[in-house]
């Protein structure tokens, strides 16, 4: 039994980073903006998190620098689509672009640089506990704090006001204008906190997962993250269920490989994308459900003068 | 801080940094200096194969000064881009061109056959012409030294290789690991995990954590990353590190790396340029040339373990052993080299089965 | 909205695009970029007049630079044409980079069978398989969509990494060259599989004029057939569309297959072109690129052929800098962000204007 403790474990690392970028992202789509800059604003966030703290200012500031400064290329992104009305999608991949020169610019310094991760819970007594201890009492804070933030949006998109006027605004900015909401500001607030959760995502992997620096590390996992929130159906608790998915049959292919299963390796990576077509199109089959899920604004440039 | 950029605004700052690459934002000198290009697949931020050969490229700089001068490019497609880079680099000058990705072996053909004046040197392929060398590193040999160590170390008899892409040069690697682990563990077991990345922190922690996870107790890479070495490290394991000393990432764990050290051939081959008895050649530099390096042993080792890994490398280095002296077999019992032969460099060169003691089937 | 009362002014849709805005906004956020170009060099400590020189004059000094200009931007612009008209109709492909892979394989495949037996027949079927193969590749989210309501957005993304393995197969399994010593790359392919090439002196190939005659086509699609008109609507009103009778599952099923026929013959192109075989890395990433040409393109035909051939110089120009002075790749790919968000931020001057609030507010709506 320990074994299924240990990859879960496993599980719980691969699928943190997706699921931080990916509740960020959601939060942004669900006021309409479509951003496709994860990839890049998860590698900003990864080397500045690093950055601070191998210079010795400590995790907490490390996360909290790296979240900032998804946030500001986040801004940049806001600035370009929101006020200069640019095309959401192209700025998107420009902004990946971007992200990638700049964070392998600003981790020059940083390469070969080792790092402690970041420290796991440990409660006497419970942490212990055979397979479920260190499940659920030895993750590291980022982990709790991914629930917290699942949790937090999935209540603040149906329990709080500010949600439904993100939501309203999402779905009909002309009305939610109209009844005297600044969609503007909305949605600007919503793509600040998609950048913000994306850096987070990015910290935890230059942080916890895999403690260094090195150019590109994200390796595609921004893209993932994207894919996840259409996967999701833009419901909060779906996104924690595809990144864990998404983790899980990564990490089982990798065992099934080790175990000595004997199918091409090629094959055996291919299963995690896969199996999420799969998935999608299980969900998806209820096409009703979908429409009322999808911010019907999504990716549309909004003026209220015309 | 690493200093990449050649150009340097001329005074204090750059005669405090590094009196090597002072010289290039001079004037032109008597004799114009021999420019070096080198063409590289991933980024000098990779801190794995291509942040090596740009170890080597400054090396060069460093022992030649002003004598010459060296560019680079750094993630250059394997595609259609590679011919365009090298033929650039020699368009614009420069006279011995190193491309350093076995993808590049076809584009720095063409190119060559155009440029007859310049001469080039091409990493880990076959093809050859009058003025296209080839090199290589027998990593495998550095693969034997680890194999002993794991051999001693490990308890549970498992090991675990984190692998990239099943090429013949991975698969060599996990052979003659295997081959020295057995050795002194007959019934010691590799498991291989294929990643299908060169480069991919995440998923090749995963992949050591996998590994772990079915009783591995001592790691192998054939990936660029330190997060292997992480992993081993949280868990109390063993781990050889791969491309540079990566005793940071694992200073328990860590029980030596293979180096890929292409400083001294480059220095040598520049040198060759630079007074003119340069020609094609085919290396295949190991532990004797110095191309292959052995980081330090952790003390931390057993006395014996550590007795057994020098020996062998001493023996490899004076052609007293072989990482693959018969009989070997591979994983059906056939014996594929015979008592008392050795492998050739070919059957090396293109290996594309298991030995005795790998578990899984070899993918393609 | 931007700026309501802020400061002072107001933005203003125009009634139609401006033309002259049209013409006069790329060269200004080119000049632009340059300005904040020459800053960024200057602050890396590089000559910002001799690094512009190097990313915007060097390449173009030799006849061999054109023709790499033109091999560069042939991929790019034949798959931005298909993604555009997509687009347009809200078909969000963006897994052209797997439909290149497939039309590569297709291809390849096809050169590789018939090897040793090769004719003059051979070159225009293996533009046929890659396109072919770039087609089937992007039905598969179509069908998805189409059926079962699935998010094309995923399942083409999804499907680029499992080509991009399937690939990895091939040339290191049932593929690989016999005589390649086990490297994973295919035989090199014979010279009827290969397309000629028409600039002497470059690598320019017949990929290059097939580029443009897909620009062409794709601009008459775009103007004078009615898919084409009904594309448009649909992308526009969705409703109004549905009022007219156009079907959206048939635009779906036309937008995803050209985009993923093109994007297959930009690899059919890719390995008979200037590869020659089949390998691990094909494209360095044309399909997600030409997303991006294929707006900066306006979605326009003509804009999309500018667009690629700046795209194009952007990247030769990034080497050019790298090997004449150094310039760090990275610094690359920041300059390319720039220019890119410049070129997208001043089209807005073109679908509006800026005006002073003297008396009325921003009328809602």
């Amino acid at each position: 039994m320990e074994i299924l403790s240990l990859v879960l474990m496993s599980v719980v690392a691969a699928a943190t980073p997706l699921l931080f970028a990916a509740i960020g992202e959601l939060v942004t789509e669900k006021s309409g903006v479509l951003n496709l800059g994860v990839e890049g604003m998860m590698l900003v966030g990864a080397v500045v998190g690093f950055a601070v703290t191998a210079s010795g200012g400590g995790a907490v500031l490390g996360v909290s620098a790296a979240a900032a400064a998804g946030s500001a290329m986040a801004a940049l992104f806001a600035l370009l689509t929101l006020n200069l009305l640019a095309n959401q999608v192209a700025t998107g991949l420009a902004l990946t672009l971007f992200g990638i020169g700049l964070s392998a610019l600003v981790g020059r310094g940083f390469i070969g640089v080792p790092l402690d991760g970041l420290p796991h819970l440990a409660i006497p007594g419970l942490s212990d506990l055979p397979l479920i201890g260190p499940l659920i009492f030895g993750q590291d804070a980022l982990v709790y704090l991914s629930f917290v933030a699942v949790a937090a949006v999935a209540w603040f998109l149906t329990r709080t006001r500010a949600g439904l006027i993100l939501k309203a605004v999402g779905e009909n900015p002309a009305a939610a204008h109209r009844l005297g909401h600044s969609v503007l500001r909305v949605r600007w607030l919503a793509v600040l906190f998609g950048g913000a959760m994306a850096g987070i995502g990015g910290a935890y992997l230059s942080l916890a997962y895999t403690p260094l620096w090195a150019e590109n590390m994200t390796a595609g996992r921004g893209w993932i993250a994207l894919a996840l929130v259409v996967f999701a159906t833009w419901r909060p608790g779906r996104v924690l269920l595809g990144a864990y998915l998404f983790g899980g049959v990564t990490i089982a292919q990798l065992h099934a490989q080790s175990a000595g299963v004997a199918l091409p390796s090629q094959f055996m990576s291919m299963l995690p994308y896969l199996a999420t077509i799969l998935v999608l199109v299980l969900i998806s089959r209820d096409a009703a459900r979908i429409r009322l899920n999808a911010p019907a604004s999504i990716g549309k440039v909004f003026h209220p003068g015309g | 801080m690493r200093i990449t950029r050649r150009r340097f605004t001329q005074g204090a700052l750059a005669a405090a940094a590094a009196p090597a690459v002072l010289s290039f934002g001079g004037p032109a000198r008597a004799a114009d200096p021999l420019k070096v290009g080198f063409v590289y697949v991933g980024p000098i931020g990779d801190h794995g194969w291509s942040y090596q050969h740009n170890e080597g490229r400054l090396a060069v700089e460093a022992e030649f000064g002003d004598r010459v001068e060296t560019s680079f490019v750094e993630k250059v497609s394997e595609g259609a881009d590679a011919e365009r880079v090298v033929n650039q680099l020699a368009a614009s000058g420069h006279k011995l061109i190193f491309t350093t990705s076995f993808g590049f072996m076809n584009p720095t053909l063409k190119v060559a056959q155009r440029h007859s004046d310049v001469m080039f040197e091409h990493a880990t392929g076959y093809k050859r012409a009058d003025n296209l060398a080839t090199y290589a590193a027998r990593f495998y040999e550095g693969r034997t030294i680890s194999g002993t160590l794991a051999g001693h170390v490990s308890e549970t008899g498992v090991v675990g290789y984190i692998a990239s892409f099943p090429i013949p040069e991975v698969v060599r690697g996990i052979g003659a690991f295997t081959l020295a682990a057995r050795r002194i563990n007959p019934d010691l077991e590799v498991r291989v995990v294929w990643v299908n990345s060169w480069y991919d922190p995440g998923k090749e922690a995963d992949a050591a954590k996998a590994l772990v996870d079915q009783g591995a107790d001592v790691l192998l890479q054939h990936t660029d990353s330190p997060a292997p070495m992480q992993v081993a490290e949280e868990r109390g394991i063993k781990a050889v590190g791969q491309a540079s000393d990566m005793t940071r990432f694992g200073p328990s764990a860590h029980m030596t790396a293979v180096v890929n050290d292409w400083a001294p051939y480059y220095v040598e081959r520049v040198g060759q340029v630079l007074d003119g008895s340069w020609t094609s050649t085919d290396t295949w530099g190991g532990l004797a040339s110095g191309m292959v390096k052995m980081a330090p042993f952790n003390s931390n080792l057993p006395a014996e373990a550590i007795a057994d890994a020098e020996q062998a490398v001493a023996d490899i280095k004076s052609g007293a052993r072989h990482p693959f002296d018969g009989p070997v077999r591979d994983q059906s019992g056939t014996v594929r080299i015979a008592e008392g032969e050795r492998a050739s460099d070919e059957l090396l060169l293109g290996m594309d089965w298991y030995v005795e003691g790998v578990q899984g089937k070899l993918p393609g | 909205m931007a700026a309501e009362g802020a400061f002072g002014i107001r933005l203003e849709r125009r009634p139609a695009p401006s033309r002259a805005m049209l013409l006069a906004t790329p060269p200004l956020a080119v000049l632009l970029t340059v300005l904040a170009g020459a800053i960024l060099f200057a602050a890396m400590g590089f000559d910002p007049l001799e690094t512009l020189r190097a990313y915007f004059v060097s390449p173009l000094t030799s006849l061999y630079g054109w023709g790499e200009l033109a091999v560069k931007a042939t991929p790019l612009a034949i798959i931005a044409i298909g993604l555009a008209l997509g687009f347009r109709g809200n078909v969000w492909n963006i897994g052209a980079e797997g439909q290149l892979t497939l039309g590569a394989i297709c291809a390849g495949g096809l050169a590789l069978a018939v090897y040793g037996h090769e004719g003059p027949w051979l070159l225009p079927l293996m533009m046929l398989a890659g396109a072919a193969g770039g087609l089937a590749y992007a039905a598969i989210p179509a069908y998805l969509r189409v059926r079962f309501n699935a998010n094309e957005i995923l399942t083409s993304l999804m499907l680029t990494y499992v080509a991009g393995l399937l690939l990895s197969y091939l040339v290191t399994g049932p593929w690989k060259d016999p005589e390649g010593f086990g490297f994973p790359q295919s035989r090199l392919f014979n010279p009827e599989a290969l397309l000629p090439i028409v600039l002497d002196g470059t690598r320019m190939h017949l990929g290059a004029p097939l580029a443009l005659c897909v620009v062409l086509a794709g601009w008459l699609v775009v103007a004078r057939t009615l898919i084409g008109f009904q594309i448009k609507v649909v992308g526009l009103t969705p409703i109004a569309a549905g009022y007219a009778g156009f079907s959206q599952a048939r635009i779906i099923w036309f937008t995803l297959l050209l985009s993923g026929g093109l994007a297959g013959l930009a690899g059919a192109i890719e390995v008979s072109g200037p590869i020659g075989q089949l390998q691990p890395a094909i494209s360095p990433g044309y399909g997600f690129t030409a997303i991006i040409v294929a707006f900066l393109g306006r979605l326009h035909p003509v804009g999309v052929l500018l667009a690629a051939l700046l795209m194009a110089l952007s990247y030769l120009g990034g080497e050019q800098a790298q090997i004449e002075l150094g310039l760090p790749l990275a610094v690359t790919g920041v300059f390319q962000g720039m220019l890119l968000f410049f070129l997208l931020a001043s089209d807005f001057l073109t679908h509006y204007r800026v005006r002073r609030t003297a008396s009325t507010p921003a009328a809602a709506g």
